[in-house]
C-alpha cells in the first residue's frame, strides 16, 4: 500500500482512539518521520503525567505540516521527540530511516545535528556571537573545516537574504531578521527535517507573515517543514495540520479543508 | 568538537570577562609566581655554588687523592675521624706515581697546604696565611692567573727556588703600600721572594680564598705544610668530562696495589670529585626546592577552588547557551571538552602570567638582597603543567556538569 498518508481516512467518530496515521508508511524510502504508537509519560512527584498517549504520524519527504493542539495538548512533548530531544517511553520513531527511539545520548546528538534543523519561538542565538558564526555552528560539531564552514554558513544566509547582515551580533537584529539568521543556521546542515517550535510566537503579525513566506518558499524547494504552533491561522499556512488532542491525533486533515472548517 | 575550536571559544570567553578572568587566575598566578621566585633563587644559589666550587675550588674535571674526605655531609662520627686517622698519608712517592700512570693528556698537580704562619718587614705580623707548597701545572688546572708579575715555572719547581705567588689578601696584610714583586715574605724564618699576585678569589663558604701563599712544592715550603708527613691532595684533570671516571678509576687501582689492598677491603684513601663535593648542596637544595614547591602549591590548590566555583557558575549561567549547544549536535563530550578547555585555558594562562611575574620577584629579590639568580627551564615547564593539571581538576566537575544537562531542560533555563 503506498496511499498517500493525507488520503487515509481519519477517526471521525469523536471517539478518542489512537488515529492509525502510519498505515503503509514504510521508514526511510520517502517517508521521512514514522512513529508508531509513541508515548511519553513523565514522573512528576509520584503521580504519572501521561502527555502523550501513542501517536501514530507518518511524513513525507517535502511535506509541509503543522501541529496544532491547545496548551496540555502534547504537542510540545511532540515536538521534543520529533526533534530527538527526547526518546519516548513506549513506541518506535523512525526519522529518515533510521530508528531514533532506542538512542543513546551521543547517538541523538548526532541525529540532532545531521537531521534536524531547529527555529525556536525565542530565536536561540548565541548573544556573544556573529549572525555568521551563529550560523556556522552546526558545522562546528560536525566536524567541517573552518573555510567550508564559512561558505555554507554565507550561503545559508544568502538564502534568507541576510548576507549583508552576517557580522551583526543578534541584539543588533530585529526580531524578523533574528528568525531568519535561526532559520540559517537549522538549514546550514541540509536537514531532513526543519523544526519550527512556534517561529512567529514572539513577532508582530508582519514580521510572522514575512517568516511565513519563508517557510513556504523553502517548502517549495523541497524542503520538509514540521512547525508546531497553537495559533490556527499560522497553522493555516501548512499544507497538512494535524491536531493534537489529550495526546492523542484528532484530526489530520489538508489546508483546504482545514482553512474550510475555520471559516465555518 | 575540535580542540582548537575549544580553545578559541575559551579565549573568546575569558576575552569577553576580563576582568571576572582576571580575579579567576590571580590564585594560580600567585602560586606558580612563588614556584618560579623561589626556584630561580634556589637555581642561582645553585649555579652560583656550581661554579665555585667547581671552578674555583676544585678546578674543571678534577679529582683529588686525600687520605680522607675534605667535604662531608652531615656530621662525622667520632669512631669515623679514628678511622680517617688511622690511614696510611698520601705520600710524595705515591704522588709521583699518579702521575706515571696518567694517560697523556691528563693534568696533575701536588697541592699540599696548611695555615703557616708569616712575617714582612713591611708590617707588624699578619694573619695566618693558607700554604701551598704546590707543582707548577696547579695554577692551570684550576684556572689561577696572575694580576701582576708571573707564577713560577717547571724549572724553579725543579730547582725548588724559595719564590712566591701571594693572593691579594696576603698583599694588602703583609705588603701595605708597597709593590710585593721582587719584595720578601717569610715563612717559618724562611725568605721567599714573591713573584706574582693572584686575581681577586672572594670567599667560598666563609673561607676566604685571597689569603693565600704558593710556592714550589721542591722549596722549602713542603716543610712548613709538612708534605713527607701527608700530602693534603694530589690533583688529576682528565681531558674531558668523559674521561674523568677513567682517571678517577687508574687512580683507584694504583693507590690500591700501592696500599696492597684486597679486593674485599674498601678504599683507605679518597679520590673526591667537585660531585662529592656538591653533593653536600644538593642535599640543601633538596629540601629549598621542597620547600618551594610544597608553599605554592596550597595557593595553586587554592587557584584550583577558585577556578572550580567560576566555571560552576559559568555552567549555571550559561545553561541556555548549552541547551542551544545540545540542540544543534553537541555530545556530551563537546560540551565536556568546552568547559574543560575554558578551565584549563584560564589556568595556563594564569600560570603564564605567574612565570612572569615570579621571574620579575627573583630579579627583584636578588638585587635587593644580593642573591644570585638564575632561570630553570624545568621550573616553565613544571608551572605550565600545573597550570593545565589544576584547570583540568578544576573543570571537570563543572564540565561534567555542564555535559549531563537535558536539553529541553536547558533550553528553558533564563
Amino acid at each position: 500500500m503506498s496511499a498517500d498518508v493525507r488520503e487515509i481516512p481519519l477517526s471521525t467518530t469523536g471517539e478518542r482512539q489512537a488515529v492509525v496515521g502510519n498505515v503503509g508508511a514504510v521508514p526511510g524510502q520517502d517517508w521521512v518521520i514514522v512513529t508508531r504508537g509513541i508515548t511519553r509519560d513523565y514522573d512528576m512527584g509520584g503521580e504519572v503525567v501521561r502527555a502523550l498517549r501513542g501517536v501514530d504520524l507518518a511524513v513525507r519527504r517535502n511535506e509541509y505540516v503543522a501541529i496544532m493542539g491547545p496548551s496540555g495538548s502534547g504537542k510540545s512533548t511532540l515536538m521534543n521527540l520529533v526533534g530527538c530531544l527526547d526518546t519516548p517511553t513506549s513506541g518506535e520513531y523512525w526519522l529518515n530511516g533510521s530508528l531514533v527511539s532506542d538512542m543513546k545520548d551521543d547517538a541523538l546528538a548526532r541525529v540532532r545535528n545531521r537531521e534536524i534543523g531547529f527555529v525556536f519561538q525565542t530565536f536561540n542565538l548565541l548573544p556573544r556571537a556573529t549572525a555568521l558564526h551563529n550560523v556556522e555552528l552546526p558545522l562546528v560539531y560536525a566536524g567541517v573545516g573552518s573555510a567550508e564552514r564559512k561558505k555554507r554558513a554565507v550561503e545559508a544566509l544568502e538564502r534568507v537574504q541576510l548576507a549583508d547582515r552576517m557580522d551583526h551580533r543578534p541584539n543588533e537584529l530585529s526580531g524578523g531578521q533574528r528568525q531568519r539568521v535561526a532559520i540559517a543556521r537549522a538549514l546550514v546542515n541540509r536537514p531532513a527535517i526543519l523544526l519550527a517550535d512556534e517561529p512567529t510566537g514572539n513577532l508582530d503579525s508582519g514580521t510572522s507573515e514575512e517568516i511565513m513566506r519563508v517557510f513556504e518558499e523553502l517548502a517549495d524547494a523541497g524542503q520538509t517543514v514540521i512547525m508546531v504552533t497553537h495559533e490556527s491561522d499560522i497553522a493555516a499556512h501548512a499544507r497538512r495540520i494535524v491536531v493534537l488532542r489529550d495526546g492523542r491525533i484528532s484530526s489530520d486533515e489538508r489546508r483546504e479543508k482545514f482553512v474550510q472548517k475555520l471559516e465555518t | 568538537m575540535p580542540l582548537v575550536e575549544a580553545i578559541r571559544l575559551a579565549l573568546a570567553q575569558i576575552r569577553v570577562q576580563k576582568l571576572k578572568s582576571f580575579f579567576t587566575l590571580l590564585g594560580v598566578t600567585i602560586g606558580v609566581m612563588f614556584l618560579i621566585a623561589v626556584v630561580s633563587i634556589v637555581q642561582g644559589m645553585s649555579n652560583y655554588v656550581t661554579t665555585a666550587v667547581a671552578g674555583k675550588f676544585l678546578g674543571v674535571n678534577t679529582a683529588t687523592l686525600r687520605k680522607f674526605p675534605n667535604f662531608q655531609t652531615g656530621n662525622v662520627t667520632d669512631a669515623q675521624w679514628h678511622l680517617w686517622m688511622r690511614r696510611p698519608p698520601i705520600t710524595i712517592a705515591d704522588a709521583y706515581a699518579v702521575r706515571d700512570a696518567l694517560p697523556a693528556g691528563a693534568g696533575w698537580a701536588i697541592d699540599d697546604e696548611k695555615w703557616v704562619n708569616a712575617e714582612s718587614k713591611y708590617t707588624n705580623g699578619g694573619p695566618q696565611l693558607l700554604a701551598h707548597a704546590t707543582t707548577p701545572q696547579l695554577f692551570k688546572i684550576k684556572s689561577l692567573v696572575v694580576t701582576q708579575g708571573r707564577v713560577f715555572n717547571e724549572e724553579e719547581e725543579q730547582l725548588g727556588l724559595p719564590v712566591a705567588v701571594i693572593g691579594v689578601e696576603t698583599q694588602q696584610y703583609y705588603f701595605p703600600g708597597v709593590d710585593p714583586i721582587g719584595r720578601e715574605i717569610k715563612v717559618g724564618g724562611l725568605p721567599f721572594r714573591v713573584i706574582g699576585i693572584l686575581e681577586k678569589q672572594g670567599t667560598l663558604f666563609g673561607q676566604p680564598l685571597d689569603r693565600v701563599i704558593y710556592a714550589p712544592f721542591n722549596s722549602p715550603m713542603q716543610r712548613f705544610t709538612g708534605a713527607r708527613i701527608n700530602l693534603a691532595g694530589v690533583i688529576v684533570q682528565a681531558p674531558s668530562p668523559a674521561a674523568m671516571t677513567d682517571v678517577q678509576e687508574t687512580v683507584t687501582e694504583l693507590m690500591r696495589q700501592r696500599h696492597k689492598l684486597h679486593p674485599a677491603q674498601d678504599n683507605d684513601f679518597v679520590v673526591e670529585t667537585s660531585a662529592s663535593a656538591l653533593s653536600a648542596w644538593d642535599k640543601i637544595r633538596g629540601y629549598l626546592v621542597g620547600a618551594g614547591i610544597f608553599l605554592p602549591a596550597i595557593g595553586l590548590v587554592v587557584g584550583g577552588i577558585v577556578i572550580m566555583n567560576i566555571m560552576l557558575v559559568a555552567v549555571a549561567e550559561r545553561t541556555r547557551e548549552i541547551g542551544i549547544r545540545k540542540s544543534l549536535g553537541a555530545r556530551r563530550r563537546d560540551v565536556m571538552a568546552q568547559f574543560l578547555a575554558e578551565a584549563t585555558t584560564l589556568s595556563i594562562l594564569g600560570a603564564a602570567f605567574g612565570i612572569g611575574l615570579g621571574f620579575g620577584l627573583s630579579k627583584l629579590l636578588s638585587s635587593a638582597f644580593n642573591l644570585p639568580s638564575g632561570v630553570a627551564p624545568w621550573s616553565i615547564v613544571v608551572a605550565l603543567g600545573l597550570g593545565g593539571g589544576v584547570g583540568i581538576a578544576a573543570g571537570i566537575y563543572p564540565a561534567s556538569r555542564a555535559s549531563r544537562l537535558d536539553p529541553i531542560v536547558a533550553l528553558r533555563a533564563e
